[in-house]
């Protein structure tokens, strides 16, 4: 009949009225600054420098300034001076940390391709959206200060991605301790077997790894 | 059929009379009916501008909600002094007149709209005393006073100079005039069963209880629910609220005669159009649904204007509803709508109600058979024409392209 159509319609309104009281599917507005969103893990816009102790973020940058990230990133946003001297990482081996490490991001597209061929992981993709600013050039460059974040920033925002990263980091380590303990070893062995140093290595190295593989 | 002996009145019923003379008690007895009508006209002003400014708010808050977010709620504790805000902004917009445009007629036709949609408010009944002014004739006078807007509608369109302001003008003008034919019929049977034209007696003639608990409003008769319906329907487009808002059709006029204007005249006709919105759910109010009387008789202590008030609330309301759920009509269905279905239903209606009035003395049984005859009158034709009309049209299939 004529006119049901238009009680139909009326009846939606009226459900979604009342729904919006009490039923958060139908009332799904967050209001923003005082409630913000649940963003998701994938969620990336600008990269930031991993830095391993808080305290001391220039210290512990993980970026050595291989320059590598600079000479991919497709539309040239990063900017890297390196040092002339070497400082410890956190491992404490002494490498060339970045002295200008800036990132214009105005120009950056968060493409994440710095992220994917950094051989450091010292480089990740952050989850800031509040960075509007009213200067237009100096304020969207971002310095190093500006761009380290803790290690425990990345398990925050990316917790998947900053697990995978600390256990390959970790075993990296692992291993890189073994080899250095097995060179040790071998050099301990190899005055007594100058002549074949090879072969004096090898067996040794094996036994040192098989209890340390066991557990 | 007012009841011989009224109830004692509170002083709540008499407030706004105690009040009225506590401010001209103050004048020499010469200078009292002059400063009397003055204050009704303020306190019709403030009154309505406020209404006025709270409906804009009602409307977006409802109108968010129902489209699932929460409208206004920054300004004031929940959004509560927002038309304030919007009256700021709108006073302190600057002030454009176009070039080709006919600058008197320019500033004249927002002056016009309010001033003419602000006269039907003085024959409306807000309460057992509550009417500014007492006409014989008041029905007639509330319409003659209504179609004026229409000139102010086309004064805005043509002075203007623009073609959109022009074609929405034209469009507004035969809206208009069509659907105030409708709207007329659709009060001629109240008229004619109240035999009178006065707002009061009209009230007075819905007074008291049939059976003891049925208010004798007409809306609870066949002929006057589908009057009020019709009127309801005349009414939306009269005051040129979806689905009738044709001359302001975003998609295809702009802002239709509203283009031109900006700034304070063009809240002006914001606050033109939701007084005519008023005026006529107000006399909705006093034609069909029993004026300023309660409901029920146990309620009779709440004062009058109180019931007045809520029932144009209600049916405000209902307004702000219908736009939030029906999508703006076209105009070739917008004229079929008016002279192929509202127009033969209200002549059918009237008739309906010569018959009502005739048959007034029936009892007992005589009285199913009239409510019979008088609902099949009413759904009849409504079933025969609504089917005729939407052959072929209705219902719609959607295909995807």
């Amino acid at each position: 009949m004529l006119g049901t159509g238009i009680l139909q319609g009326l009846l939606v309104t009226a459900k979604n009225f009342a729904g919006s009281f009490h039923d958060p599917a139908r009332y799904t507005t967050l209001e923003y600054p005082e409630a913000k969103p649940v963003l998701p893990e994938a969620y990336r816009n600008f990269p930031f420098l991993v830095c391993d102790n808080p305290d001391d973020p220039m210290g512990t940058l993980r970026c050595v300034a291989c320059q590598i990230c600079e000479k991919e990133c497709p539309p040239q946003c990063i900017y890297i001076e390196k040092s002339r001297d070497k400082k410890p990482d956190a491992s404490g081996k002494p490498q060339i940390y970045p002295a200008v490490f800036a990132i214009d991001t105005s120009v950056c597209m968060g493409c994440q391709i710095c992220v994917e061929v950094c051989p450091f992981d010292a480089i990740k993709m952050d989850q800031v959206y509040e960075i509007a600013t009213a200067d237009r050039y100096g304020a969207l460059v971002l310095d190093r200060a500006q761009l380290a974040k803790p290690n425990t920033y990345f398990h925050a925002i990316h917790p998947t991605e900053a697990a995978e990263v600390d256990a390959r980091l970790a075993a990296d380590r692992q291993a890189a301790e073994e080899k250095a303990r097995a060179a040790a070893l071998a050099k301990a062995a190899a005055p007594a077997v100058p002549g074949n140093v090879k072969s004096a290595v090898a067996p040794v190295a094996k036994a040192a790894q098989a209890p340390e593989a066991a557990p | 059929m007012i009841p011989a002996a009224l109830p004692p009145e509170s002083w709540l019923e008499q407030a706004p009379l105690l009040a009225r003379d506590a401010v001209t008690g103050l004048l020499p007895q010469s200078w009292r009916w002059l400063a009397g009508s003055l204050l009704e006209i303020a306190a019709l002003l403030a009154g309505f501008g406020l209404l006025f400014a709270y409906l804009t708010l009602a409307e977006r808050k409802i109108l968010g909600r129902i489209q699932n977010r929460p409208g206004p709620n920054r300004t004031g504790w929940f959004g509560l002094l927002q038309p304030f805000a919007d009256g700021v902004k709108a006073l302190t917009k600057e002030d454009l007149i176009p070039d080709g445009a006919d600058r008197v007629l320019h500033f004249l036709a927002p002056v016009v709209l309010v001033a003419v949609s602000l006269l039907g408010f003085a024959v409306l009944p807000f309460g057992r005393h509550l009417v500014a002014v007492e006409l014989d004739a008041a029905v007639l006078y509330f319409f003659a006073a209504g179609t004026a807007t229409e000139l102010a509608v086309f004064m805005a369109g043509w002075a203007s100079r623009n073609k959109y302001s022009l074609l929405a003008a034209m469009r507004a003008l035969a809206q208009l005039i069509s659907y105030e034919l409708p709207l007329l019929l659709a009060v001629v049977p109240v008229v004619l069963v109240t035999g009178t034209l006065s707002t009061t007696r009209i009230v007075a003639a819905q007074a008291g209880w049939a059976h003891g608990f049925i208010p004798r409003w007409h809306v609870f008769t066949p002929w006057g629910a589908a009057g009020f319906c019709l009127f309801m329907v005349a009414a939306l487009a009269e005051s040129n609220r979806s689905p009738f808002d044709l001359p302001e059709a975003e998609s295809e006029l702009i802002a239709g005669h509203l283009t031109e204007y900006s700034g304070f005249k063009y809240a002006l006709f914001f606050m033109a159009e939701y007084f005519g919105m008023c005026a006529l759910s107000g006399m909705a109010v006093t034609l069909f649904l029993g004026g300023w009387g309660a409901p029920a008789a146990f309620l009779g202590w709440i004062p009058s204007y109180a019931w007045f008030t809520a029932k144009l609330l209600v049916l405000l309301l209902g307004f702000i509803w219908i736009r939030a759920t029906l999508p703006r009509l076209r105009l070739d269905q917008l004229m079929r709508f008016a002279w192929k279905f509202l127009v033969p239903l209200t002549v059918l209606n009237l008739a309906n109600a010569a018959g009502w009035a005739l048959t007034a003395g029936w009892t007992g049984p005589l009285q199913l058979v009239r409510w019979a005859v008088a609902l099949a009158a009413v759904v009849g034709p409504f079933v025969v024409l609504g089917r005729t009309l939407s052959a072929g049209t209705a219902p719609r299939i959607y295909r995807y392209a």
